[in-house]
């Protein structure tokens, strides 16, 4: 009872206490209140006047000033993409009384599409309205005179000189460079707005978007003095931007046009790599769209057509295509045989077909009458598909793939672009994850001639002949040699160090001697493109199907739809005692990689290591050697040369 | 009984500040339909939070208290040595799914905390119980400011010291105290602060020293509010605002844009409904009969004040700039998350106003 009593007193005392200290609480509320009061009081009443004029008359502003975009050249210091000016009409919405008759007094004087007033109406909607607005770019000199006499009667508008991105080379830059476009709502949520402040531009594709934070540089801020209509009156501070890195690349700007050139209007690719830097000479991808259309955003109809194009120009084929790599791994596949204990001696007879035991199924060689007897290099030479079928169902697909990727087939090589797709080497594994089916021995056989689930890109085909060429020392290709700030600065970019392949150098003589043997040997299958070269070359010829033939019919070109063909591929080096140059080429729906592949692989070198431009030095040789190729009997052998 | 808890009066305040919060982001964020609708959403999430911890009973929460703190310590340790990166300063946690700041949990747990360590025995404190009580509160102070977070720092001294005086915090502790502070205050001053916090003070004395640099945003700030005056120049026509003088208009600065477009009297309105919301807390303390409840909700009501008097005495240039955003209007998650769970518990503690057993 006792203790109760106490309890009690005690609770009464605490109640007592903390409503003394809550009431000395309202008080201190009070008196803040009274504070904050008096201050906003001091500033709304009491200076209102001073701060009025303040706020009306001498508005210092930070304006920012937008960086100039780092410049683009080749190896040799062509310019690929450069920023020059245009005259601009701007306008600033908060300052036109009557919008619809502005625009129809300026179209009076400059011409105005439809497409250009929606696109600055959507701008004016998005954006505060104290924002000037781009109504026209690239006004020609004389609308410029023409407005600036007339100035006076559009309030509001203003010619600006701004600088625009140009790419002097058109398209032929495109699957490399891609291209700078005007910053969009989603952009703005993913980048560091303030970074872009006054910046109109980001890079979308290529190099512009994947060196972006280089290329851009830093903004600079402006003070300036500004009247009560937020014009400027002068400029009080300059904190200067900083110019974007210059980027230097690897590419030889004119050995890609002629590489394209060469391509001769096919769809296709054509990568070619320097072996012992891993610079990329030439980065091909055929057909090819305008980037400049792209910089002041293209209109609907122009992007519908590009991308509604059955060629499809917008597909990076350099980058993204995937090919199965048909016949050009041959080399490899030989090479994974030799090393994994595979007797270079081993001589086959190619009677036209391939039979797994207990199978009925015939694997047959592009040549249905069969090679006879084949050795090692003979098999490379002639491409004899019977000798691989036999080779990689001795070895098993678990070695076969594990020694292919060595190489890089089926992964991404790294090249200096965003987007790199890793293609697909198959494996025992892949195929339980992906089709939840155990992998069967004829799909070794077919993966031994580069067809089946295989698929690569060009630029891993590139890497891969790069490799050999190498003796098996890979290296990461890239586009950027170096960047270059202020002309002094050089950076470049760091590349991740890859495992050197470990074979047997008389292992890699072997398949060198039989690759190049398929250009130079009177009866290999590329000795067309070998004719008269005044260097030596090592290749390997490919036709990969892109439908397959049903057992027992004939591959008939006749038949097919040019979306059927077979794609023709090509990979070589030159010159093979100090390799210089490593080309990958891919026609899709050439037909024969020995026909129409190889010629341009060649051509290309001529043009790299000699200067000689095929297409500039006798045009009847080229069309009697084109017709020729034609008329080659093995081009319509079907897959596997 | 199961009832379903809510204080009405302060809900009714809550919900009137969230849709003012609402008209001003609308013209501080460039009419951004993407801001408006993350801060609803945000608004909504610490709704339900509200309401769900209203719910608990204050002699739960009383049993959390020291586990929560103990939680937010670990996290707020981790943070120093695993945390995330923003904006120069190392606040927060990477959970994998979400990125949570410790330090605002601690701004519930801490004054929870100290109520905890000083009720268990009678009040007014014994000495032990104050030394412990300013160790409770000192430790996690200690660990934010080095994050550093100024800000969060002194709410979290602020409601911690709260308690302490709700506690009955001897008049002559409280005069001593004041006196080592004057004393303190220009070492701490010289010693603690970065270079960076150093400036905003020296920018608070005389921002037009330096009128194109570190005075600028100070500036720039009262040109808004005073150029507003009486009547203010209308709902998204502050010229300030509008292009952009102001800065961080739509998270600290808010306040800037609300009173230059609504002016002396818009500020009013304002003031009263958060002195109202206030005022309700403390009616909600003054009567309810637990000793811990009237604690935590003395000190929950008084922050909330805090929040609004250091936010808008540092955009009107009379406190330095710690980054302290204004109370359920500025655009921001966490910290609306934690206001409105402090409002949960009022809700709670107003709901159990009789006394409870433990």
């Amino acid at each position: 009872m006792a203790n109760e009593n106490i309890e009690l007193k005690d609770y009464l005392r605490e109640t007592n206490l903390i409503h003394a200290r809550l009431i000395a609480l309202v008080v201190l509320l009070g008196v803040l209140g009274v504070v904050l009061m008096g201050r906003i009081w001091y500033l709304q009443i009491v200076s209102h006047q001073r701060f009025e004029v303040l706020s009306k008359d001498n508005r210092v502003r930070l304006v920012p000033v937008a960086p100039v975009r780092g410049q683009i050249f080749d190896r040799k210091g062509k310019v690929l993409a450069e920023n020059i000016p245009v005259f601009t009409l701007e306008i600033v919405p908060e300052n036109v009384k009557n919008m619809g008759q502005l625009l129809d007094d300026i179209a009076k004087l400059i011409e105005l599409t439809p497409n250009e007033i929606s696109k600055f109406r959507g701008l004016v909607r998005a954006r505060p309205d104290f924002q000037a607005q781009v109504l026209k770019v690239n006004l020609s000199e004389e609308e410029v005179a023409r407005f600036l006499v007339n100035k006076h009667r559009f309030p509001g508008a203003e010619v600006q000189p701004r600088l625009q991105r140009n790419y002097p080379y058109g398209g032929e830059m495109a699957h490399v460079l891609g291209y700078v476009a005007r910053i969009n709502q989603q952009d703005l949520e993913r980048v560091d707005t303030q970074a872009y402040k006054g910046t109109q531009y980001i890079g979308r594709l290529g190099i512009e978007a994947k060196y972006e934070d280089q290329l851009l540089g830093q903004v600079g801020f402006e003070q300036v003095e500004t009247n009560a209509h937020g014009q400027r009156v002068r400029r009080l501070d300059l904190n200067p931007p900083v110019s974007g890195h210059d980027i230097h690349l690897n590419i030889d700007v004119d050995l890609q046009v002629k590489a394209r050139e060469y391509l001769e209007g096919r769809r296709g690719s054509v990568i070619a790599i320097e072996p012992k830097t891993g610079g990329v000479l030439a980065f091909v991808s055929n057909p090819v769209y305008d980037t400049n259309e792209f910089v002041n955003g293209i209109g609907h109809r122009s992007y519908n057509a590009l991308r509604d194009d059955v060629d499809r120009p917008l597909l990076n084929r350099a980058l993204n295509g995937r090919y199965a790599p048909g016949s050009t791994i041959k080399g490899l596949v030989s090479l994974a045989g030799l090393e994994n204990g595979w007797n270079r001696n081993t001589s086959i007879t190619c009677p036209g077909y391939y039979k797994l035991g207990g199978s009925s199924h015939r694997y047959r060689c592009w040549k249905r009458s069969g090679h006879g007897p084949m050795s090692m290099i003979e098999s490379i030479m002639h491409s004899c598909d019977i000798y691989y079928y036999q080779l990689a169902n001795w070895m098993g697909i678990d070695k076969l793939q594990a020694y292919l990727r060595k190489f890089g087939l089926g992964q991404q090589t790294g090249i200096d672009l965003i987007g790199e797709p890793s293609a697909l080497m198959p494996s025992r594994d892949w195929k339980r994850r992906v089709h939840g089916q155990p992998w069967y021995p004829g799909e070794t056989l077919i993966t031994g001639i580069g067809q089946g689930f295989t698929l690569t890109t060009p630029i891993q085909l590139g890497a891969m002949i790069a490799t050999i060429a190498n003796r098996g020392k890979r290296i990461e290709p890239r586009l950027v040699n170096h960047l270059k700030q202020s002309g002094e600065t050089n950076l470049i970019p760091p590349r991740n160090e890859l495992p050197i392949v470990d074979a047997q150098s008389e292992n890699f003589d072997q398949i060198i001697e039989a690759m190049r043997a398929v250009v130079e040997h009177p009866r290999g299958t590329a000795r067309r493109s070998g004719l008269n070269a005044e260097y030596s070359i090592a290749g390997k010829t490919g036709t990969a199907q892109v439908v397959s033939i049903p057992q027992g019919e004939e591959y008939d070109e006749s038949k097919l739809t040019e979306f059927q063909k077979d794609h023709a591929l090509f990979v070589s080096f030159a010159p093979v005692e100090d390799p210089k140059i490593a080309v990958a080429v891919i026609v899709e729906n050439g037909g024969s990689g020995s026909g129409v592949a190889a010629p341009v692989a060649r051509k290309v070198m001529d043009f790299y290591l000699l200067g000689k431009d095929a297409n500039a030095i006798d045009s009847e040789t080229l069309l009697s050697s084109s017709s020729g190729s034609q008329l080659d009997l093995e081009a319509t052998g079907g897959a596997g040369q | 009984m199961m009832r379903f808890k809510i204080d009405f009066p302060l809900f009714i305040g809550l919900a009137i500040l969230c849709i003012v919060s609402l008209l001003i982001l609308w013209s501080a964020g460039g009419e951004s339909s993407r801001l408006l609708f993350s801060q609803s959403v945000r608004m909504g999430v610490a709704v339900i939070v509200m309401l769900a911890i209203a719910q608990v009973r204050p002699a739960t929460l009383f049993r959390a208290a020291p586990i929560l703190f103990g939680l937010g310590m670990i996290m707020l340790i981790l943070v120093l040595v695993v945390g995330y990166t923003g904006k120069g300063a190392q606040r927060w946690l990477n959970l994998g799914f979400m990125r949570f700041q410790p330090s605002e949990l601690m701004k519930i747990a801490v004054p929870m905390m100290v109520a905890w360590v000083l009720t268990r025995k009678s009040l007014p404190p014994s000495t032990f119980n104050l030394v412990l009580a300013a160790a409770v509160l000192a430790a996690p102070a200690a660990l934010i400011l080095q994050q550093p977070d100024l800000g969060t720092t002194i709410l979290i001294v602020m409601s911690g010291g709260l308690i302490i005086f709700l506690a009955g915090l001897a008049w002559k502790f409280i005069a001593i105290l004041a006196a080592s502070m004057t004393i303190a205050i220009p070492l701490a001053y010289s010693f603690l602060l970065h270079p960076y916090q150093q400036q905003r003070i020296q920018t608070l004395f005389d921002p037009w020293a330096d009128p194109l640099g570190a005075g600028y945003h100070i500036i720039q700030s009262m040109i808004a509010i005073g150029s507003g005056g009486a009547q203010g120049k209308g709902w998204m026509d502050g010229s300030q605002s509008q292009l952009e003088f102001i800065p961080e208009r739509h998270t600290d600065f808010i306040f800037s844009v609300f009173a230059e477009e609504h002016g002396f009297i818009g500020f009013l309105f304002l003031l009263l409904l958060y002195l109202l919301i206030t005022g309700r807390g403390l009616y909600i303390a003054y009567y309810t009969k637990d000793t811990f409840s009237r604690l935590v909700a003395g000190s929950f009501s008084m922050t909330f004040f805090f929040y609004v008097f250091v936010n808008i005495g540092m955009v009107s240039g009379m406190l330095p700039v710690v980054g302290v955003p204004l109370p359920l209007i500025s655009y921001g998650g966490t910290s609306m998350v934690t206001l409105m769970a402090s409002f949960g518990i009022l809700m709670s503690i107003h709901h159990h106003r009789s006394l409870m057993s433990r």
